[in-house]
């Protein structure tokens, strides 16, 4: 009978309580995507299909504004961030443990574990003082401060790519005349792709969805789609913000089903 | 030629400091297949490592036909090696893999085109020329790895335990194939294993490696048959270890008396032993139950194992000691012995050598 030991599965209400948990996590966006078809102007009461909240999404001057702020933040957001999580992969795994190594792990992951907001604050004021000193208020404070808060969600996947990657290839290159950077170029990198291009797309998620810490970074006119959404929340509420929710819903998914994709091994 | 010499490295981690090789000095002769051989952890693979350029030695220096190598970077080295795990190159095809070392070397693209043929051809490997490494089998990924590093026609091979993957009939195959490479490209193969029996079949001498330091050096015969010491009489097949008195020595050549009272001529270390209690090393095809000449041991049959071309049989001697004797199987012949019997062992003559412990 009992082959295994504790089987959770089998428990009085186990099978209640996840379905329970299911329920509030997916019900809530579920409706979400059904209001954002309604015809009417409630989010609330539905009156029958329509495309009209997608149309006067795609047509609202802000909304495009901050739309492309937003690409082209999570853009280059991605790159900086998923450029410095390889560097970083490479010098946490490929010589092996070294003194301080936790220390410098920590500090990697720092913007996991630091709460968001204090993050944020500290952004703010410091932000401040280089806008009084240098009079620059444009995008470079988002991105510098996106890509800061991405670098441990591209690294993650990256440096496990990295410590599964067999460190005798890259001997067995140099061994056969390859220079380190050869090496990197031929061997190291075309191994490593499917690992930076998961970290890129996790990075670029995460990059399109913040609003604590923009909120705080941004100067005037400079919202990006979700803090676009959150003032918009303060005065009317239509499916607009359902619709546009919905859209990057789709594209999250699109980008975490890539993720999981590539981070899959082929072992 | 690659010289060796004084070779010491010692591994300092956490924990207390680890001498992988102990003042290592050995000179290895162009176009030998030379093999260390020794147990797991006898430094054989540090040192293969050292000449290939991945381990730095703490002291010593290893020299390739007068050339400094521990300077050189290890792409610098004219030295390729096969690893272990083969180590191909996962997102690149079998004829891309045994180019590359020539393409690091920007040879001209014909000149590789025609060498990865050359190379295939070579390890009977033609027809995969354009599979990916993952879709060979076990045996032929062996034989690209192979390829791989004999195509830059390095000065030296170095192959660390490149058959121990392998399941044992491929393994014979590829042992009669390693060799049949080596005398075709006359490269000098440096070849680490520790199973023993790959090591008599295949090298022209070989270093027992124990404790980070070469216990002997020697053709496959001289080190089965005149072991230096007890590791290596134990480590090198099976072998009887028999407390006997050393009378004298002259030459390579010791006069001793056994257990049982009896006399005999056997073999000596070449630099002399003083006389006394000594361990003497006999291999158990050296003796026989028939009698003849020779020194005698009596004692009594206490076991008879079968084995196909040959039998063992287990022989308490009196006095104690356990002496196993292998005797080859004559067909339509059946031997007359059973468990129990007062036998005696009969040493053949001028076999047998005296140990230093």
């Amino acid at each position: 009978m009992a082959k295994q030991g504790f089987d959770i599965r089998r428990q009085p209400g186990f099978a209640t309580i996840a379905m329970a948990c299911f329920v509030v996590l997916y019900l809530p966006i579920i409706l979400l995507v059904v209001y954002s078809f309604n015809a009417g102007t409630s989010i609330a009461i539905w009156e029958g299909f329509s495309w009209r909240w997608y149309v006067s999404a795609w047509q609202n001057e802000q909304v495009q504004a901050a739309t492309i702020r937003s690409l082209v933040i999570a853009f280059w957001a991605t790159l900086i961030a998923t450029s410095c999580a390889v560097l970083a992969a490479l010098a946490t795994t490929r010589q092996g443990r070294f003194r301080g190594y936790t220390l410098v792990f920590a500090m990697i992951n720092q913007p996991l574990m630091v709460p968001e907001i204090v993050t944020a604050v500290a952004l703010l004021i410091f932000f401040a003082m280089i806008k009084v000193a240098t009079g620059y208020t444009g995008l470079f404070y988002l991105i510098i401060a996106h890509a800061a808060f991405c670098i441990p969600f591209a690294y993650m996947p990256i440096r496990a790519r990295l410590q599964g990657m067999d460190l005798s290839l890259e001997q067995a290159a140099m061994d056969l005349y390859g220079t380190p950077w050869r090496v990197f170029r031929r061997i190291t990198l075309p191994q490593l792709w499917p690992g930076i291009l998961a970290g890129a797309m996790l990075a670029f998620v995460i990059s399109l969805d913040d609003v604590v810490i923009t909120e705080f970074v941004k100067s005037a006119g400079q919202d990006t789609l979700p803090t676009y959404m959150l003032g918009q929340l303060r005065r009317v509420v239509t499916p607009e913000v359902n619709a546009i929710s919905t859209a990057l819903l789709a594209i999250s998914v699109v980008m975490v089903m890539g993720f999981f994709f590539l981070s899959r091994n082929k072992k | 030629m690659i010289e060796i010499a004084n070779v010491t490295k010692t591994f300092t981690g956490r924990g207390a400091p680890f001498t992988a090789l102990d003042d290592v000095s050995v000179t290895i002769r162009e176009n030998e297949f030379f093999t260390l051989l020794g147990p797991s952890g006898c430094g054989k693979t540090t040192l293969l490592r050292v000449i290939a350029g991945f381990i730095d030695p703490t002291r010593g220096t290893v020299k390739l036909d007068g050339q400094d190598l521990v300077s050189l970077p290890p792409y610098k080295r004219p030295v390729n090696t096969v690893f272990q795990s083969y180590a191909l190159f996962p997102h690149m095809t079998v004829a891309q893999n045994i180019g590359f070392g020539l393409e690091m070397q920007d040879k001209p693209s014909d000149e590789v085109k025609h060498t990865v043929d050359e190379m295939l051809a070579l390890v009977r490997m033609t027809e995969m020329a354009d599979r990916k490494t993952s879709e060979i089998s076990g045996g032929q990924q062996q034989r690209v790895a192979l390829a791989r590093a004999l195509a830059p026609r390095p000065k030296v091979l170095l192959l660390d335990e490149p058959l121990s993957a392998l399941d044992f009939k491929l393994r014979k195959d590829m042992q009669l194939e390693l060799k049949r490479l080596q005398s075709e490209t006359g490269i000098t193969f440096v070849f680490v294993t520790h199973d023993q029996e790959e090591a008599l079949t295949m090298s022209d001498r070989i270093a027992v490696m124990n404790a980070g330091m070469i216990r002997q050096i020697g053709g496959p015969r001289d080190i089965y048959d005149h072991p230096a010491e007890r590791f290596v009489a134990d480590f090198i097949g099976d072998t009887n270890f028999l407390q006997v008195e050393l009378l004298q020595t002259e030459g390579d050549s010791a006069h001793i008396r056994l257990p049982s009272g009896a006399e005999a001529q056997v073999r000596a270390p070449h630099d002399g032993m003083a006389p006394g209690p000594v361990t003497l090393a006999i291999r158990p095809e050296h003796a026989s139950l028939a009698g003849g000449d020779g020194a005698a041991l009596p004692g009594t049959l206490a076991n008879i194992v079968y084995f196909g071309t040959d039998t063992h049989f287990h022989v308490d001697l009196d006095g104690g000691a356990r002496f196993v004797l292998r005797q080859q199987n004559q067909p339509g012949q059946r031997q007359g012995w059973s468990v129990g019997d007062a036998v005696t062992v009969t040493l053949a003559p001028g076999v047998g050598q005296v140990l230093r412990d």
